[in-house]
């Protein structure tokens, strides 16, 4: 059934102005981020200022950036890596294996993933002064893991299950042992669900900050926890935090702009086959 | 299969004890930190354990009450709005198009960037002075509007950074269910004279109510979560005017410094968010339908 062109151009003109819609507010931490603060406050409205990159330099010159961006990397890395291992493992057993206990565990890793994360933060922040993990990087990482394995593992599950289990089966009898069969059988297969749980994954450890405001110290701060210091009771320093909040969104754009089929296979999982 | 349950363990354990070390024991903690009495910064051995008094002292504070409000009334606009905004342009939209793909990337730009980011777009954007928003309404003709400083009006803005932020994610799922949807089933309704609202409210909503459920709880659920990007656009302010719970709860612990207080109140928002996971949980089960 063709549709006639007016109906096509409608279409066209909704969705770009919904794209618009949610790109203008990203548009705006950018363009204020190469902003002169005496712009930032006189002319609102004018968008053909000079840009400059002043709030960047001011940035990366703060005391510990370098130090601030490494704790950031390694949260997001290590915590990603561990957690797709664990869930790889756990989706498995789980998808593969019938044993006392499973379904308790299924239903406690499901209610889990579900828990604000402000009602964590406070017991979280007593036993993790009583183990010593305050302050630490891999205090963070030991929470992070934990609050993404749930939806690791649930994501992961439907893909084990798409597996069929004679498919491994013929290549043991082929003389493959467990990792050989992982890595030649399923991990193909899991593709698609490993990018989408490490990028949800990353962009949890990544962005987030409550958390990491609340156990983390000057040599531990991530990034997004050093971007809050910028907001004051005296106001906000909006060219450098801005500045910093540029940087902060840059990986994760990237991520959707180069996986945004595996994100989407993310989101709508467990809801929607497809 | 059966197999010796130490391989079992071998593969699901590592998992298991991280979850339960780093989450489940911290939230089974909450419980019992909510029986005691200890300001933050002092030593443990000085607290006291008060039993109920912290649920007492958290619901005679009529601040706990009114956050509760202002949590339920958020959660209610955005979630109400989010969802009809979400079906109904996924129903306007759903026509398969060339460049959609394109699109979908950038409509799920709002939700992949830090919410730290998200909070301080906003808060720059309602800026009373040099605010995106007011330079608008200001060009356009109408007064500027002093929206961050005002309670009513700093409720909206809550509530359209969410929005914002949210419709997009209803969108997809409806867009992913309503493709599909057995294009014959709606072929047949239209041969049987059905109008095209007839097909749509009539065949096509109820052949995708089913994930309209689910993505309502997943959305519930998390607007009882929200924390960061309103800790940054008005940190609860003003006075209390949007002090959602989870803001409230991280102010009573870290400002305040009351923990058990805080963890009392945490485990209200604990039930309910409990409450809801349970619904979600009946709705899609991913074991749903397996041999045990």
């Amino acid at each position: 059934m063709k549709r006639p062109a007016w109906l096509v151009a409608a279409h066209y003109a909704v969705l770009a102005l919904l794209a618009f819609l949610c790109v203008a507010p990203i548009l705006v931490i950018f363009a204020t981020s190469l902003r002169q603060q005496v712009d930032i406050f006189a002319a609102p409205l004018n968008f053909l200022f000079t840009p400059t990159l002043e709030n960047y330099r001011a940035v990366l010159e703060e005391d510990k950036f370098d130090r601030y961006l490494a704790n950031s990397l390694f949260v997001g890395l290590v915590s990603t890596v561990i957690t797709l291992v664990l869930g790889c493992m756990a989706a498995y057993g789980l998808a593969r294996f019938r044993f006392k206990g499973r379904s308790a565990i299924a239903y406690t890793s499901m209610l889990l993933r579900t828990v604000p994360l402000a009602v964590l933060a406070i017991p979280v922040f007593l036993i993790w002064s009583e183990w010593k993990l305050v302050n630490s990087l891999w205090g963070l990482v030991l929470l992070y893991v934990a609050v993404n394995l749930p939806f690791t593992i649930w994501l992961l599950y439907g893909f084990v299950l798409q597996v069929p289990v004679e498919l491994e089966e013929a290549a043991a009898i082929d003389g493959c042992g467990p990792l050989r069969v992982f890595g030649k059988v399923l991990l193909p297969l899991m593709a698609p669900g490993l990018a989408a749980a490490s990028i949800f994954t990353f962009r949890i450890a990544w962005n987030e900050f409550i958390l990491a405001l609340v156990l983390t110290d000057r040599q531990t701060r991530t990034l997004p926890v050093a971007a809050s210091l910028f907001i004051t009771d005296l106001g906000v320093d909006w060219g450098r935090v801005m500045a910093m909040g540029s940087l902060i969104a840059i990986p994760p754009l990237i991520f959707t702009f180069v996986a945004a089929r595996q994100i989407i296979t993310g989101l709508t999982a467990g809801a929607v086959k497809g | 299969m059966r197999t010796p349950p130490w391989v079992a363990a071998l593969y699901v354990g590592p998992a298991v004890v991280v979850m339960a070390a780093a989450c489940l024991y911290p939230v089974l903690s909450a419980f019992r930190l909510a029986g005691v009495d200890w300001a933050l910064g002092t030593p443990w051995d000085s607290a006291r354990w008060v039993g109920w008094g912290n649920f007492v002292s958290a619901f005679s504070n009529p601040r706990v009450w009114s956050s509760l409000a202002t949590t339920l009334l958020f959660a209610a606009v955005c979630v109400t709005a989010e969802m009809v905004l979400g079906i109904a342009l996924a129903l306007a939209l759903e026509h398969p198009v060339r460049g959609m793909a394109f699109f979908r990337t950038l409509f799920i730009l709002p939700m992949m960037i830090a919410p730290i980011a998200v909070g301080l777009a906003w808060r720059y954007l309602f800026d009373a002075q040099f605010g995106l928003i007011n330079a608008a309404l200001q060009a356009l003709g109408f007064g500027a509007k002093t929206w961050l400083a005002d309670p009513t009006l700093a409720f909206v803005a809550i509530v359209v950074a969410d929005i914002w932020q949210w419709t997009p994610f209803v969108f997809i799922m409806m867009i992913a269910a309503l493709a599909n949807v057995d294009g014959a089933v709606i072929e047949a309704a239209r041969i049987d004279g059905a109008r095209w609202w007839q097909q749509t409210l009539l065949v096509k909503l109820p052949m995708v109510m089913h994930i309209i459920a689910i993505t309502l709880m997943m959305r519930l659920i998390d607007a009882f979560r929200v924390l960061e990007v309103i800790y940054v656009l008005t940190f609860g302010g003003p006075g209390d005017s949007t002090e959602i719970l989870a803001l409230h709860i991280y102010k009573t612990a870290f400002v305040g410094q009351q923990l058990g207080v805080a963890a009392a109140i945490s485990v209200l928002l604990l039930v309910v968010v409990a409450l809801l996971s349970w619904g979600a949980l009946r709705l899609s089960n991913p074991m749903k339908g397996e041999p045990r």
